[in-house]
């Protein structure tokens, strides 16, 4: 059931999950998750969603670039790494 | 005053997530190549003025950002001053059937995601309009904080959260679109609105 709390707590999810609410307003939040699970599932398939565009928009550094790199700066890349 | 033969060992490191987020901004290899090994070209020189102890990534994503400002976006006429609507909150999710009582043979949500290929959720973020996807980029796939954001893009916080929040719930829409298209759910969402 969707009450006012879960309105308050959706307005402030990204702000919650970023880590950028004062202490206080961070735990009422977290209150209220402990006693709404969809609200808490909700937060949680966010949370995934974020994992998953974070793994998944990575790419390959082309090693020829790297050695480019070296090279231009004047740096002694020895091929051990 | 940082020192010059420290650079490598410090800043090359970054190497590798700098070109992913490169390969974001210009959406092509050969560009992204040019953007990374320009801004590290850009960051030894400028080194002398990093002050040792405060934030490296932070300020080689800043010369990464800057580059790519001025040289591949100039060759555009205009950056696209797009606006976002303000979005609809848990937009993905309720869409795949959340915050209702999940149905016996529902596919779970998180599975829906994991489904979704590499290059479709490349493409989903490469396609929001510029300062959504740059901000989206920073702090969904590098992690900065929205302190952050604002000294790497040059803009006020308040301008970072507004990007942000939008930036997300564009990036959500577009994921269930290509859900949609590629038939990884049922075209009627589960639920609208509510």
């Amino acid at each position: 059931m969707r009450n006012v709390d879960c309105d308050k707590a959706a307005h402030r999810l990204y702000h919650f999950l970023d880590g950028e609410l004062t202490v206080w307003r961070r735990w009422a939040i977290s209150r209220h998750l402990d006693d709404c699970p969809p609200c808490a599932q909700g937060f949680s398939f966010e949370i995934e969603i974020r994992q998953v565009i974070s793994r998944k928009c990575r790419d390959d550094l082309p090693p020829e670039l790297r050695a480019r790199i070296a090279r231009e700066l004047g740096i002694d890349t020895s091929p051990s790494d | 005053m940082a020192d010059q033969a420290q650079f490598a060992d410090l800043a090359m490191p970054y190497m590798s997530p700098l070109y992913s987020a490169a390969m974001r901004m210009t959406r092509n290899p050969a560009d992204a190549e040019d953007l990374v090994q320009e801004t590290y070209l850009k960051a030894y020189r400028g080194f002398g003025g990093f002050t040792e102890g405060t934030n490296l990534k932070a300020w080689l994503y800043r010369i990464l950002t800057n580059t790519y400002i001025n040289q591949y976006r100039a060759k555009k006429r205009r950056p696209d001053e797009t606006e976002l609507d303000e979005g609809e909150d848990f937009y993905l999710y309720r869409r795949l059937g959340g915050l209702e009582a999940a149905g016996a043979d529902r596919t779970p949500e998180t599975e829906v995601l994991e489904s979704m290929p590499e290059d479709a959720v490349k493409e989903a973020v490469e396609s929001l309009p510029e300062q959504f996807r740059m901000a989206v980029l920073l702090a969904d796939v590098e992690g900065f904080s929205y302190k952050e954001i604002a000294e790497i893009t040059d803009v006020p916080i308040g301008t970072v959260m507004s990007r942000l929040h939008r930036g997300r719930k564009q990036l959500q829409k577009r994921l269930w679109d290509f859900a949609v298209e590629r038939g990884l759910v049922p075209s009627t969402p589960a639920q609208v609105g509510g």
